[in-house]
């Protein structure tokens, strides 16, 4: 197989795994505030994500380090046409990841307030952002040879929102399965209530997204020339009515594991659509950034290849012992006990 | 000013602003991990408590040090796309090599280590700990072997319009990088071991829990010691493999404005850079600039008239800076090897005096690791790849003025509220010393 090719799934893998566990922390970061009624409930969801999210942050910054590394031309590009959306999400990021260190460090209500709602814009926006980004890469960026005609305002075309509120209401449902996995009692089940009723309002916007994108987006293209690729979505929309079923059930466990699985199933199902591009561009295919137009020489690629194939499944596996070892749920009073918590 | 000055400047403060924290990191993981090892052998709930209080302040530092690293990474494309176009096929492997051996291994062993006191043995606790130390480290390697390329650009060719890397190996191995890091690492321990130093001082001077602060401090003072020594070493083959490589940025550093054999080392010296020469030349050591640079008397140091105007770096702040930071460099020995000795001899409390100055000291090694940077990088101008690619023809084409005049301000705002805050909380938990309620942390030996 040719390394752009191996290049371009990986770009996915990274893509996919980083939204499927940042995802729920986005989730949670959203609901922190309407789901915790008290402070040692808004502290149990902190901590719910405490130990984890930093390292799932770094999916991120691999998936733009490896998009640098194999695709400088698209990184460049990307980068420097999605300047103000990116700078967005970076800032929310900032914020989101200094509220969880600092918010239990004084002792003071306006304090612990100012970051909760750091917490949640810094949640919400790159849930959304990472959304619009995406859904308009999906659509195509109008750029040429002259560049790119656009600006953030153009971004946030009916498509590019239906996207942002597909990947916010997939990440507070993927949130919220995660907080009735993670804590206990009240907390847990007002949650896993929560994920049972938000999940119709997620199935009516992921249908009308599958639809618009037949409208909006070429990605339809590659399923029509080669039908066993359908597999994929048809994952994606069964993984997505597992979610109900399990939930409905109680069997949050499950039905937090299938909601990994649309997250995965629902990136993939773009990435394969995009083939071979990394970004279309909406004017002309010819000014399209392509996995061979845009890639790294193929000595680069070869050893970027050894490093991912050695180092991923290193990462992969300490990330799920350390997932292991955070297991159990936890409660307000073991919190409040804990010295070391948030 | 235009979308490139204004990036550039963008660059300079959140390059700068990241970098307050980076060298702490480096140094105080390190040393928080050696008080947690010692607990681990010992069994001395001393070191507990140290490994507690030292670890919250490295955990406040920790958390604006990891935030403010993404906007750099996301930066060479937002702002520097053409640069990222030319150089991504060879710059852009050691940055997602990074991500992928270091900065996961960091990011998910520090949530192991702050969450999991009861969760996993006394053993494993520490090791985390000594994963988080290990990976930063690991992360400097692969961002400074990434910054050496930029200053003495090996193992690629020109192909397809842009660098393309040839031999990994030559950028592994490239002696500039290497350089780099040894010296970064060293400076990254001093500001480590003077934080260190100067908070124990403030609780010395107040008679606060005097024991625990002098048991810290003498590791402080040992750390100390030994980078300052190695700091020293580092930075003296680093300035020859400048003067090998870079022959403009030493020219900088020292106002060579002639080219000249058997060059002295002026201690004093004023450059006058619109005049090509230095306004002021005085006590001039003989020989010593040219021994400095090639280990000969003789050597030829080449002066800035030989390169055309536009290809040299502004003299006055690389020379400042490089002088500045050279001199801080010798203060810190100074100051380390009196530390030692005072504290060896266990006489910490009857020298105020020192105490007082290593507490005001504590910004400095900041300070010296700063002006580092301005050398390294300004002195590189104009080049953003030595000798290869100009700053000038690396800025991203589709950015617009108001875009990066908000981006600007943006990042001056949100970093300047930030970092008040952080030196906010390290100030309130500095003061406040240690906990001595360790009854948030079970001791079990495996759960």
């Amino acid at each position: 197989m040719e390394f752009q090719i191996i290049w371009f799934i990986l770009w996915g893998v990274l893509w996919a795994v980083y939204f499927m566990t940042d995802g729920f922390d986005f989730g949670v970061g959203i609901l922190q505030g309407f789901l915790g009624r008290n402070e040692g409930e808004k502290r149990t969801i902190i901590n719910s994500v405490g130990p984890v999210w930093d390292g799932n942050e770094v999916w991120l910054i691999t998936a733009g380090g490896a998009t640098f590394a194999a695709f400088p031309t698209t990184y460049a590009l990307m980068f420097s046409y999605l300047y103000s959306a990116l700078l967005l999400i970076l800032f929310a990021l900032i914020f989101r990841g200094v509220a969880f260190e600092f918010r239990g460090k004084v002792d003071s209500e306006a304090w612990r307030k100012g970051w909760d709602a750091a917490i949640f814009l810094g949640s919400f926006l790159p849930a959304l952002l990472f959304g619009v980004a995406f859904g308009n890469i999906f659509e195509g960026l109008p750029m040429d040879a002259a560049g790119y005609h656009g600006t953030l305002f153009t971004l946030l075309n009916p498509y590019g929102l239906l996207t942002g509120v597909l990947f916010v209401m997939l990440f507070i449902e993927h949130g919220a399965l995660y907080l009735a996995v993670k804590t206990s009692g009240d907390l847990a089940e007002r949650s896993g209530k929560l994920a049972n009723n938000i999940w119709p309002l997620l199935l009516i916007i992921a249908v009308s997204f599958l639809g618009y994108t037949y409208f909006a987006t070429n990605l339809y293209a590659n399923y029509l020339n080669n039908l066993i690729l359908l597999i994929v979505p048809v994952i994606a929309v069964l993984a997505l009515l597992l979610i109900k079923v399990f939930a409905a059930k109680g069997n949050y466990l499950s039905a937090f594991f299938s909601s990994c699985i649309t997250i995965l199933m629902v990136v993939f199902t773009g990435v394969i659509g995009l083939y071979p591009n990394l970004i279309p561009s909406s004017i002309d295919p010819n000014y399209s950034l392509t996995i061979f137009n845009s890639s790294s020489s193929v000595y680069t690629l070869t050893i970027m290849t050894v490093v991912a194939l050695i180092f991923v499944p290193i990462v992969i596996a300490y990330q799920i012992w350390v997932y292991r070892v955070f297991r159990h749920r936890i409660s307000a009073e073991d919190i409040i006990k804990d010295s070391n918590a948030y | 000013m235009d979308t490139l000055e204004l990036s550039r400047l963008q660059f300079a403060v959140t390059a700068a602003f990241h970098f307050i924290f980076v060298p702490l990191t480096l140094g105080l993981s390190i040393m928080v991990a050696y008080m947690e090892s010692r607990y681990v052998s010992t069994n001395d709930d001393m070191y507990l408590r140290m490994t507690k209080f030292w670890g919250k302040l490295f955990l406040i530092n920790f958390a604006l040090g990891i935030v403010t690293g993404i906007t750099l990474e996301f930066q060479f494309g937002m702002n520097w796309a053409e640069y990222s176009k030319y150089v991504g096929d060879i710059f852009g492997a050691p940055l997602a090599i990074e991500a992928t051996v270091a900065f996961f291994l960091e990011s998910t062993f520090i949530g192991l280590w702050i969450f999991g006191w009861n969760k996993i043995s006394k053993k494993t606790h520490a090791l985390s700990i000594w994963l988080v130390a290990i990976a930063t480290n690991l992360s400097a390697v692969w961002i400074l072997l990434a910054n050496g390329w930029m200053q003495h650009p090996v193992g690629y060719v020109l192909r397809n319009n842009r660098a393309e890397m040839v031999d990994f190996g030559a950028m592994l191995t490239n002696t500039y990088g290497w350089l780099k890091f040894f010296h970064q690492i060293f400076a990254g321990y001093i500001v480590g071991a003077f934080f260190v130093m100067g908070i124990s001082a403030y609780h010395i001077l107040k008679k606060s829990n005097l024991d625990f602060y002098k048991r810290s401090f003498r590791i402080g003072a040992t750390f100390a010691l030994v980078s300052s020594i190695l700091v020293i070493f580092s930075g003296t083959f680093h300035a020859e493999e400048v003067a090998l490589t870079q022959p403009t940025k030493f020219a900088a550093m020292e106002a060579v404005w002639d080219t000249q054999k058997n060059a002295p080392y002026n201690l004093l010296v004023i450059p006058d850079p619109a005049n090509e020469k230095n306004s002021v030349e005085a006590i001039g050591i003989p020989n010593l600039l040219s021994l400095m640079a090639f280990h000969r008397a003789d050597a030829e140091i080449k002066g800035l008239k030989e390169f055309p105007r536009e290809e040299r770096p502004p003299v006055l702040p690389v020379f400042f800076s490089f002088r500045a930071m050279a001199g801080l460099g010798f203060i810190f020995l100074l100051l380390a090897l009196i530390a030692f000795v005072v504290s060896r001899k266990d006489r910490l409390e009857f020298n105020p005096g020192l105490l007082r100055i290593l507490l005001y000291m504590i910004p400095l090694p900041y300070l010296a690791n700063q002006i580092g940077w301005i050398v390294a990088e300004v002195g590189r101008q104009p080049w953003i790849v030595y000798g290869l690619l100009k700053t000038s023809d690396a800025v991203s084409k589709s950015i617009s003025m108001s875009q990066v005049v908000a981006s600007l301000l943006g990042f001056t705002l949100v970093y300047g509220l930030l970092g008040t805050i952080d030196i906010y909380l390290l100030t309130k938990y500095a003061r406040k010393g240690p906990d001595n309620d360790l009854s948030g942390i079970i001791k079990t030996e495996r759960i």
